[in-house]
């Protein structure tokens, strides 16, 4: 079956979208549905990434709430924190969200980074993100779904 | 009359500008369609500017005047060039001043304004996106130079509105051989200048892999919104080149009435809503090249490109 | 030998400058008014001084003057801070004389007498700095190749004077209508190898990469921005004027060998990462065009087509012009970071903008003067070159369809790598970071150096935006040449005209409309400046890993890798990979060298086996070294008998 048919076979994946959540923080510069996004892994197992790239895509969609991902920390408004924060990635982390343009939001998403998680207490662990940099949002969950990440993010965006 | 030729390049200038990120926003957004996605809207790149322009200016420590001006240099050499190039009206106050060669050279000055940003930045990701870019335009340049060549044997003058007019007096030359080949070698020179698959990912996050993203990973906030811009402003008047250069009809003439302005107005969104559209499907079923496969390609255009120059040279007669 | 005279430099460098002002003043008094003529009977021997200046001599002397009197204004600052020995000094002046004598010749013998004068004196400058090996090197080179091209010119011009039986050039031009045309084509295939080689173009160039970076930085300047416009000057008065333009084939070679010069100049100037060398091979790429250019002229002229071939001639005269101005200011820009850091090797240079930003800024003028953008004083000669190609009317010529596009081609090609070649070298050069500790020690150039450039810069400003001020010299020039002669040229006012051709581009408009446009942008960056936070100055992001230090830059070898590599038949840059392993263990490795070295192309597979050639048939002849006096004496007979036989 060539691509064009397999198109048209699968037309729309994308799952009609839920409610609407409360707004949890005001969008960046006020801008409504237009949120950078920069996810930084300061020592996760991973599982956190993999429902994360499940909410980019096709059939979660974060895009259409005006979320996307970006390379660098200089094009982001929200940085995504996930895992809990190990003595290597102490230095790059605080280093990536100063090289962020204000306004921006820290999101600390998984129970690693927002209380240690399953890694609380390990040799290579020195803290929680909220040890180094401010956060503003926490998203719990081991892993969290990717339905509780677009609440989140809905809850940034404001869409 | 010259306050008419003015008001209409102004005309010009302003849907260039307005509609370079709605031109991105479609091409997004069928993506996102073929995808089974919904996507963002056709909106999404305006509110991502509306939000960059409001964001801290970020200057990295170390760079000099060059990195802070190319975003100026860039997005002002675009705006003329929307000012010069047919997109509305053959009139332009500037069409005598600006021919082809101009045109190219004013679209190559904001490339080399970036790569030399890129490179007062002293970092590798810079050099790097720097290097492969400046390798891409030794390449695609004397693509585009060929390409234009081919169109202006016809009518022997090198001014756009000259070459369009042309084509609209001979309808017929306009399917010839020497035109079907440089359609096929402008399509790929501008898909490898404005970084779009197959040559670069537009959307990576892998440094690597970068070309144009590598170059602009220092900028921030209202500085990232002028290269964004620009980047969108130069893939709209590439397209509009594309557009009015191989099908003109619907360009109102140098002195028009108000129904021709609108008509030519309808005509161009539709041209390069139909091209950007069908750019970005071309793009869902291609997958990035190997840098070091990229040359190939555009050697290969850049061939298609002696061949429709010598193609036009040769076959006077048949499809002229 | 490096002495202290505070006011030897002064005076060398004034001496220079007032020669060079005074051979604008003549020269352009011989293009507007009537011809200079003198002769001087007692200062050459057996034929005496012969001047006269006439509008074409006259514009190239007026150029040179001008290059000369930037350079003189130069050389006061740098002389004095790279501590100049006497020599230096004195024939720095002479050479600029030599160079004004040239065009302004009159009759074979001092039009040869001067060449070689010009030659010598500047093979005594290029081994200024005698005691490098390099520079040794590079003398030999030059003195061997400047030597090959003045024998063909010297057999062409003889050749030329007795078949016509005049010694005078105009004596010549009277009477070339009768001569054969065999002579005519031998004349015009010495010519292009002899005045070709002197102006840069293939297969006799590969001087100019070696004695420009050896030289010292005025020199290379005056070498590459006076001395190689004489080569073309010799092709347009014998080859133009005096035998008058040639059947269709002379046009179309100088066209192919133009196009080959540029385009591998060009190449080899994208990948070298020596800034000099850069510049010396872009002086072979710039005069590949301008050789195109004339080319281009002879070969429409030939074909009837006088109004387009009249574009194409003011193509190769505005180039020359341009590349004058950007090619003197580029070498004297480098003179510049050379005198200030001790560097020239670009992969050493770097974060010049802060500690010399007059130099920098010079320097970009020339950068962008050489890529030929607009704006850059390349732009115009360039846009008249391709105008040429586009209005030739195709018709049933077979030829001229079949080069015009292959010229374009080249020409595109040419364009390109310019751009990455001017993008690497200021880039790399001057922007970033220091990659060495004499670019961070870099100190910048004196008031007079500063000055110097200036002139040059205002040169570059004056071609790109106000082209203007050269028609009058250009249309005077014109009428002396034949085949372009009732041509009417291109119009050089505020905008560029093409009179019988749909064609204008005016760089002054654009200019004026790209700054609107700029303010335009600047008004748009406005847009949401109230709802900013403070900008703030940030350390580099660069990928969020440690500190950076400034050898993580790209280098220039990199930046030119991938080029490299796409052009990799062409340039077989010679690669090697050593890799010493633990003395204990072949599985682990102790250190990797990596080494890499570009040559050039037609160096290696022409000069070299022509060399070897000829001291293999050398060794031959040899062997009738034998050291009997009785076989010597038989070859004198034999000699003697051959001589009287041939003579009868």
């Amino acid at each position: 079956m060539s691509w064009a048919t397999r198109i048209l076979k699968a037309g729309r994946i994308v799952q009609d979208s839920p409610a609407m959540p409360a707004s949890t923080v005001s969008p960046p510069t006020g801008t409504r549905a237009s949120l950078q996004i920069r996810h930084v892994d300061a020592g996760s197992c991973n599982g956190c990434e993999l429902e994360l790239s499940g909410a980019f895509s096709s059939v979660y969609d974060a895009e259409q709430f005006g979320a996307r991902l970006v390379a660098s920390p200089r094009h982001a408004d929200a940085l995504i924190v996930t895992g809990v924060v190990t003595h290597n990635m102490r230095t790059a982390l605080i280093d990536t969200v100063a090289a962020t343009p204000e306004p921006r939001l820290v999101i600390a998403m998984g129970d690693c980074a927002c209380n240690g998680g399953l890694f609380r207490g390990g040799y290579g662990v020195a803290g929680i993100v909220e040890d180094f940099v401010p956060v503003d949002v926490e998203l719990r969950g081991c892993p969290p779904t990717p339905d509780e990440i677009i609440e989140t993010l809905r809850g940034v965006t404001g869409r | 009359m010259m306050a008419l030729s003015i008001a209409l390049a102004a005309l010009q200038v302003v849907m260039v500008l307005l509609g370079a990120p709605l031109v991105i926003g479609a091409m997004r957004q069928v993506r996102a369609r073929l995808e089974g996605r919904r996507g963002g809207g056709l909106g999404q790149p305006w509110r991502d500017l509306r939000k960059l322009f409001r964001k801290q200016q970020v200057t990295p420590e170390g760079t000099t005047v060059v990195f802070r001006a190319a975003p100026f240099v860039m997005l002002g050499s675009t705006l003329l060039i929307a000012a010069i190039i047919p997109v509305v009206s053959l009139g332009s106050p500037l069409d005598s001043s600006g021919d082809f060669v101009a045109v190219v050279g004013l679209l190559f000055l904001g490339t080399v304004a970036l790569a030399l940003a890129a490179l007062d930045t002293g970092t590798a990701f810079g050099g790097m996106g720097s290097s492969r870019q400046m390798t891409v335009v030794a390449l695609v340049e004397p693509t585009i130079l060929l390409v234009l060549f081919t169109l202006s044997l016809r009518v022997h003058s090198a001014n756009l509105a000259a070459i369009a007019t042309g084509t609209l007096a001979n309808p017929a030359q306009a399917f010839s051989l020497g035109r079907v080949l440089a359609f096929a070698s402008l399509v790929i020179a501008i898909i490898a200048e404005t970084g779009r698959l197959p040559v670069d990912n537009p959307a990576t996050h892998l440094e690597l892999t970068m070309i144009h993203e590598a170059m602009t990973l220092e900028y921030a906030g209202p500085r990232l919104g002028l290269v964004e811009w620009a980047s969108g402003m130069r893939l709209t008047v590439l397209l509009v080149l594309l557009a009015n250069l191989f099908f003109p009809w619907g360009l109102a003439p140098g002195e028009p009435g108000a129904i021709q302005v609108l008509i030519a107005v309808a005509a161009i969104v539709a041209k390069v809503a139909v091209l950007a559209m069908a750019l970005s499907v071309g793009e869902t079923f291609l997958a990035k090249l190997r840098l070091f496969r990229v040359p190939e390609l555009l050697a290969g255009s850049f061939l298609l490109g002696i061949l429709a120059v010598t193609a036009s040279s040769f076959l006077p007669s048949a499809g002229r | 030998m490096k002495r202290n005279h505070t006011g030897a430099p002064v005076a060398s460098g004034t001496a220079t400058a007032t020669l060079g002002v005074l051979g604008v003043v003549v020269g352009l008094r011989a293009v507007f008014g009537a011809p200079l003529r003198a002769s001087i009977g007692w200062l050459v021997p057996f034929a005496g001084l012969r001047v006269d200046v006439d509008p074409l001599g006259g514009a190239f002397m007026a150029l040179t003057g001008a290059v000369a009197a930037a350079v003189g204004v130069f050389a006061i600052g740098y002389a004095r801070r790279e501590r100049w020995a006497r020599f230096p000094l004195v024939a720095l002046p002479i050479f600029v004389l030599t160079l004004l004598v040239v065009p302004a010749a009159g009759s074979v013998t001092t039009f040869l007498f001067a060449w070689e004068a010009m030659a010598l004196t500047s093979l005594a400058l290029v081994l200024t700095e005698h005691h490098r090996a390099e520079v040794r090197s590079a003398g030999l080179f030059y003195a061997v190749l400047t030597q090959i091209g003045f024998v063909a010119i010297l057999v062409a011009l003889a050749t030329l004077s007795s078949a016509a039986g005049s010694g005078t050039l105009a004596g010549i031009r009277a009477a070339a209508g009768d001569l054969s045309p065999a002579l005519r084509s031998g004349v015009f295939l010495l010519t292009i190898l002899g005045f070709g080689s002197k102006a840069g173009l293939l297969p006799l160039h590969a001087w100019l990469p070696r004695a420009h970076p050896e030289a010292p930085s005025p020199v290379s300047a005056l070498m590459s921005a006076a001395m190689v416009n004489l080569g073309i000057y010799g092709i347009v008065r014998i080859d133009v004027q005096i035998l008058g333009g040639g059947p269709r084939w002379w046009g179309t070679t100088l066209m192919v060998v133009g196009a080959a010069s540029a385009v591998f100049g060009v190449l080899q100037a994208s990948v070298s990462a020596d800034l000099k060398r850069l510049l010396a091979y872009s002086t072979t790429e710039n005069m590949g065009l301008i050789g195109m250019a004339i080319g281009a002229s002879m070969l429409l002229g030939a074909s009837g087509l006088a109004s387009v071939a009249a574009i194409a001639l003011a193509a190769a005269l505005v180039h020359l012009v341009a590349h004058a101005a950007f090619k003197a200011l580029g070498f004297l820009a480098a003179g510049s970071v050379l005198a200030g850091t001790g560097v020239r090797d670009l992969d050493r240079l770097g974060g010049l903008a802060r500690r010399m930003p007059y130099t920098t800024t010079l320097f970009g003028i020339a950068a962008l003067g050489a890529t030929g953008l607009p704006l850059g004083a390349g732009f115009v000669g360039e846009w008249l070159l391709l105008q040429s190609l586009i209005h030739t009317p195709q018709g049933d010529n077979t030829l001229l369809s079949l080069v015009m596009p292959l010229s374009i081609g080249a020409l595109a090609l040419t364009t390109g790598l310019g751009i990455v070649a001017m993008v690497k070298a200021f880039g790399i050069g001057f922007l970033a970071r220091p990659r060495s500790e004499g670019a961070e020690s870099a100190r910048e150039a004196s008031p007079t150096m500063l000055v110097g450039m200036a002139l040059a810069a205002a040169g570059c400003v004056v071609v790109a935006v106000a082209p203007v001020a050269l028609g009058p010299v250009l249309t005077r020039v014109a009428t002396t040449l034949p085949s372009v002669g009732d041509g009417h040229g291109p119009k050089l006012g505020a905008m560029l005209r093409l009179p019988g051709a749909a064609g204008s581009v005016s760089p002054v408009v654009l200019a004026a409309a790209l700054a609107v446009s700029a303010a335009l942008v600047l008004l748009l960056a406005r847009w949401g400046v109230r709802a900013r936070p403070a900008a703030v100055v940030r350390p580099l992001w660069a990928g969020g890993g440690p500190a950076l230090t400034p050898r993580m830059q790209y280098t220039a070898t990199s930046f030119a890798e991938p080029l490299q590599r796409v052009f990799d038949d062409v340039l077989r840059p010679d690669t090697d990979v050593a890799v010493t392993h633990v003395a204990e263990s072949r599985y682990l490795i102790e250190k990797i060298t990596f080494r890499t070295a570009q040559a050039d192309a037609v160096e290696e597979h022409l000069y070299w086996p022509v060399v070897r050639g000829v001291a293999a048939a050398a060794r031959g002849v040899r062997r009738a070294h034998t050291g009997s006096i009785h076989l010597y004496l038989l070859f004198g007979a034999v000699g003697l008998l051959v001589a009287i036989v041939v003579g009868r």
